[in-house]
């Protein structure tokens, strides 16, 4: 790490506002020496309380966070807000919008909103997005906030990387078979049907409410099949609900009503938001939760390092514009080209995957010792 | 689109500060810059200065645009100015006002920092440029 990004870091570790801003530009643009500053972050990690919030547009969501943070600075925490939007696929431009919103808390430095596009590169905003929250915590927030539109799988990754999800569903969104289809609704910890001053709002309540129930009875045993055990180690799940006591350790996600614009029901929201949190640690399921959320980080970091050094590849056999072009002459096809540029970096993985593998048998000889 | 390509984008607050109600050129501008790949964060209307400063630091913008038709740009563009300073963020934010302004009012804001101002007729391709050419390096 340079001389310069110490005396940032410093800075942020001292609670400036301004290093903090500039930590998190650094992570968006992948700017020379990120990674030094990010993985120095880490050890000052681990405190914020981290609340994922998604839902289709128009749900509210930036009107809750905001209510949200209001609420949390009256009790005498400091928030950080994650606020993300997409970014044109054409011009890679952005409009990010949700600031607009966030009026409570003005004049207020202790509300760090910080408003991020997505940038179009594959898994690039998830890790980018867990980095800024690495920064937020290392600088001392106490609750930070991710704020999504819940429209697509990298949407879905980003807000996992929330200790608690929150699932912001509109009264009127469809009938009951909308709440069977897979997608947001299965990662929710806590669901809010706001503008519950709506028609329909009881109806959308009343759905969700089959819904969680139904899922309570689906697994085998009648165990309940909730919360962080439905997402990646759902394997272990279904093996524990025979012997009875995982009754008491499943999670059932709670309905909120709220009016956000009135801040109806933003006191009770945080409660079950603390009631999960409660529950992460009194079940133990937080620390796999965490290792979880690491190994997906890693995944993703490893996932990203191949993609640049693919594009790089790529770039040296001629770019990929000749590529396609020689695809459309029916030259050749994709397939082809895609094994031609892999076959070097496969021959270079094979050669290292030994090295792995001696690791593996490492730490299984010493395990059996 | 490579993934080179997008890492690094020039970010944009487009601010309404004071009692003007009419953001249309505001919305207009936010589109050009979105459209010409920039990342632009719109403040909403009715913004004090505090809370331009306050999002322009958080947001860690290179450009501030700030729209102003009410005729109350001497008071207020130097007040975001200070609190730009306040923030050690004023030498590298490139700080544009656009909107009705005055001629005889243009040097007061140049001395304040203002980098150039943009009036009625101007074209949003000008602007483009501009801020292309003399959006700060960090």
């Amino acid at each position: 790490m340079d001389s310069d990004d110490e005396s940032l870091l410093e800075a942020l570790l001292a609670g400036e506002h301004r290093a903090l801003a500039r930590v998190i530009s650094k992570i968006e643009n992948r700017a020379p020496g990120y990674r030094d500053l990010v993985s120095e972050l880490y050890a000052h990690t681990g405190d914020a309380d981290v609340i994922g919030i998604t839902g289709s547009p128009g749900a509210g969501k930036s009107t809750l966070v905001d209510k949200l943070a209001e609420e949390y600075r009256d009790r005498g925490e400091t928030v950080g807000i994650i606020a993300i939007d997409p970014s044109s696929p054409f011009t890679g431009g952005a409009v990010l919008g949700d600031r607009i919103r966030m009026a409570s808390t003005v004049g207020d430095m202790d509300v760090f909103v910080r408003s991020m596009s997505a940038r179009g590169t594959l898994g690039g905003l998830s890790t980018a997005t867990a980095d800024a929250v690495k920064a937020m915590d290392a600088f001392g927030k106490d609750k930070i906030i991710i704020e999504t539109v819940g429209a697509g799988q990298n949407e879905i990754d980003i807000v996992r990387t929330a200790d608690t999800v929150a699932v912001l569903v509109p009264p009127g969104s469809g009938d009951d078979i909308q709440t069977l289809k897979a997608g947001i609704l299965e990662i929710a910890d806590v669901f809010v049907v706001n503008k519950a001053d709506r028609d329909g709002a009881d109806r959308t309540v009343q759905e969700l409410r089959e819904m969680v129930h139904l899922g309570e009875e689906s697994g085998p045993g009648g165990g309940g099949h909730h919360g962080v055990g439905a997402m990646g180690g759902g394997g272990d799940d279904w093996g524990a609900t025979d012997d009875g006591d995982d009754e008491d350790e499943s999670w059932t996600p709670p309905i909120v009503e709220t009016v956000a614009t009135k801040g109806t029901g933003v006191e009770r929201f945080i409660d079950e938001l603390a009631n999960h949190r409660t529950y992460l640690v009194d079940s133990g399921t937080r620390a796999e939760k965490v290792r979880q959320r690491y190994a997906e980080e890693i995944r993703t970091l490893l996932r990203e390092d191949v993609h640049s050094l693919l594009e790089t590849e790529l770039a040296d056999s001629g770019g990929v514009d000749e590529l396609a072009e020689a695809v459309r002459q029916g030259e050749t096809d994709p397939y082809s080209i895609a094994s031609d540029v892999l076959a070097p970096v496969e021959a270079c993985v094979e050669h290292l995957e030994t090295g792995v593998e001696h690791l593996e048998t490492g730490v299984d000889g010493s395990s059996v010792e | 689109m490579s993934s080179e390509q997008e890492a690094e984008s020039i970010r944009c607050l487009v601010a309404k500060v004071g009692l003007d109600g009419h953001d249309r050129g505001a919305h207009v501008i936010a589109r050009a810059f979105r459209d010409a790949g920039f990342e632009v964060i719109y403040s909403g209307l009715h913004k004090a200065p505090e809370e331009i400063v306050q999002a322009a630091v958080q947001e860690d913008v290179d450009v501030l645009g700030i729209s102003i038709l009410s005729g109350a740009h001497d008071t207020l563009v130097p007040k975001i100015m200070d609190g730009l300073e306040e923030y050690g963020a004023k030498e590298d934010t490139l700080v544009l006002a656009g909107g009705v302004i005055p001629e005889e009012d243009r040097p007061g804001l140049e001395e304040a920092g203002v980098s150039a101002i943009f009036g009625p007729g101007t074209s949003i391709e000008e602007t483009i440029e501009f801020v292309r050419e003399n959006a700060p390096q960090r």
